[in-house]
């Protein structure tokens, strides 16, 4: 067999706006459009991705938060209603997915053998979280290739976001392994905004967009370091300040997503591929992925 | 206007153990029975409001009150999901839950009804009803905890809360679902070992409860910071259960305290306790802080100090 592969690493935030501004048929709420920034980029890597050969995608999700080690979905198939608590005027999604319990597993077990705490979640009842839903539908609407969903253990809640940056390294090492030795090929996600202060009001029209920008500026200045960062290619670099970035933008990279993508990819040391930047109620959202491929690699923006 | 009827006060747990899996260890035993005494309480007395204030319910956008008349699911817990589902149908109070917004908004507070098919209720507002309402007799209404918020907004939430029972005539018990001490293990435990995660937490847990059981609901509540610093895992900016609690019962000590029980959940502290409004006051204590009656939103100290 084939060694696996990580094709393509994609940072892709999930405020549930971005889902409702496209309205697809499995959302209940109508928008007449906004945020258009992030879901054309959206786009355009959805398209990217549509040209790569893959077994399946890998999402680590802020939004099922576990205290109580790493878990993993375990079964093939969920079918339900997702709402989001805080925007349910936006996102009421019936999804459909499919998992690949075997990659599931294999990481699973990996990660146990390198001492991380792990669980494999197999109530059939379980709901599929919002964060899973929004960077899935829109990196692949068409919903044809199963998840692998992990969740976000908080290091950095019960100890701090330098604990987390190491447990999340060593959960990427193991899920690195874990790829190596499937054999598939797969796309991995880091599901999340960088800054992560929200505005506590809503506007009457969410989708007005005369509205949005970011909470503060000290925040859009942290976030276009970190898009610098990744544009020049030194990813470690970026790692390295995380816990500093963290702290001082309320990020949501305190969940360890974009720590564990990076540290399962090796650090890239080439520019990542930018495809948009845009607030939303706030928060500082981009979309970005890593090609191991020269070949493929492009300048988007 | 007229104080409002709050019959008693219920502070009690959030995690699943007490529902699901009673029997696995005699402290989760015992926290069940506690609640059962509460359901009875509850049926004996002449509520005709439950409130629940649930700090497993984090909201962004200001305060959501739940506001659909029969909300209805299969619930799972992010964490406990292997001990079972939790489906429910509960009966909500819709037309207190908009007066309740309506005295938010009108003390200043960004405030919404959410009344959604398939809405996540979340795991401390599933336990607490359904054990100490299981048949729905009495309607219920429930509210967020904006993770943003602090004691002002907090508090005010809480006047906010007993306008709204005083303005509708409820006899209403209070019920508040968090745990004491917050740090959970981080690995999975044997039921029967569990106890709480460290000595410090336990003092501290047990000094709260110390408090509740002379009545001293004021005092827990000008003791909130420092309990967010000594003893809660740092997810949200402040332990806010003291505040909205007293807020909403009334600012003082002058209640009967009852610790029904006190156990170890995964590690956190879990205790039911109610506390009951009378006559006598434990103490008159200074308060140093500020009592806020009108929330103003953020005040720019950024934009005032710029140049």
């Amino acid at each position: 067999m084939a060694k696996g592969e990580i094709v393509l690493g994609c940072l892709a935030p999930h405020p549930p706006h971005v889902v409702y501004a496209e309205n697809p048929e499995q959302n209940e709420a109508f928008a007449e459009g906004g945020w258009e920034t992030l879901r054309w980029g959206y786009n355009r890597l959805a398209r990217k991705l549509k040209s790569i050969d893959y077994d399946a995608m890998v999402i680590f999700t802020p939004h099922w938060q576990t205290y109580i080690g790493t878990h993993f979905l375990g079964l093939p198939k969920f079918k339900s209603k997702s709402v989001d608590p805080v925007f349910p005027n936006l996102f009421r999604f019936n999804y459909d997915i499919s998992v690949d319990v075997e990659l599931a597993e294999k990481m699973c077990e990996v990660a146990g053998e390198s001492g991380i705490v792990t669980k494999m979640m197999r109530n059939p009842d379980f709901r599929i979280d919002y964060g899973t839903i929004t960077s899935c539908h829109m990196l692949n609407p068409e919903w044809d290739k199963p998840l692998v969903t992990i969740s976000s253990n908080r290091n950095a809640h019960y100890y701090s976001p330098e604990v987390m940056n190491e447990q999340a390294s060593a959960l990427g090492d193991a899920c690195a392994k874990a790829i190596e030795e499937s054999g598939k090929r797969v796309v991995l996600i880091s599901s999340h905004s960088l800054s992560h202060r929200h505005f506590v009001t809503e506007s009457p029209l969410p989708e007005d967009m005369s509205r949005e920008h970011i909470y503060n500026h000290s925040q859009y200045v942290w976030d276009m370091k970190l898009v610098d960062l990744m544009r020049d290619g030194k990813m470690k670099e970026v790692i390295d300040i995380m816990p500093e970035f963290t702290e001082q933008t309320i990020a949501e990279t305190e969940a360890g997503g974009l720590t564990w993508m990076m540290a399962a990819m090796g650090y890239p040391e080439y520019p990542a591929e930018i495809y948009g930047y845009q607030s939303v109620i706030g928060t500082g959202n981009l979309i970005a992925a890593w090609d191991p491929l020269e070949a493929t690699r492009e300048i988007v923006l | 206007m007229s104080d409002p009827e709050i019959l008693f006060g219920i502070y009690c747990p959030p995690h699943p153990q007490p529902l699901l899996t009673p029997e696995a260890s005699e402290g989760y035993g015992r926290l069940r029975d506690a609640f059962e005494t509460c359901r009875k309480r509850i049926e004996e007395s002449e509520a005709d409001l439950i409130l629940v204030y649930s700090t497993t319910w984090p909201s962004i956008i200001g305060h959501q009150i739940q506001g659909h008349p029969e909300p209805e699911w299969v619930h799972v817990d992010d964490d406990f999901h292997y001990l079972g589902s939790m489906p429910y149908k509960f009966k909500m109070d819709t037309e207190f839950a908009e007066k309740f917004r309506e005295c938010a908004e009108s003390r200043g507070l960004q405030s919404r009804t959410v009344a959604y098919d398939g809405f996540p209720i979340d795991t401390g507002s599933i336990v607490a009803l359904k054990l100490l309402n299981p048949d729905n007799k009495i309607p219920a209404c429930i509210v967020s905890s904006n993770m943003y918020a602090n004691r002002a907004e907090t508090i005010v939430l809480g006047k906010s809360a007993r306008d709204a029972i005083a303005s509708q005539g409820k006899k209403a018990v209070v019920v508040v679902v968090s745990s004491l001490s917050n740090r959970m293990f981080t690995e999975h435990i044997e039921p029967a070992e569990d106890r709480i995660h460290s000595a410090k937490d336990d003092e501290w847990n047990k000094k709260i409860l110390e408090f509740f059981g002379d009545g001293r609901l004021e005092d827990l509540s000008q003791l909130s910071r420092e309990i967010h610093g000594q003893i809660r895992v740092q997810k949200v900016v402040a332990y806010k259960p003291a505040w909205w609690m007293s807020a909403t019962m009334g600012q003082h000590n002058n209640y009967t305290g009852e610790v029904l029980s006190y156990e170890a959940l995964h590690g956190s502290g879990g205790a039911v306790v109610v506390l009951t409004p009378s006559k006598g006051s434990v103490g008159d204590k200074e308060f140093d802080e500020d009592d806020v009656e009108h929330y103003h939103g953020d005040r720019g100290v950024l934009d005032a100090g710029s140049l």
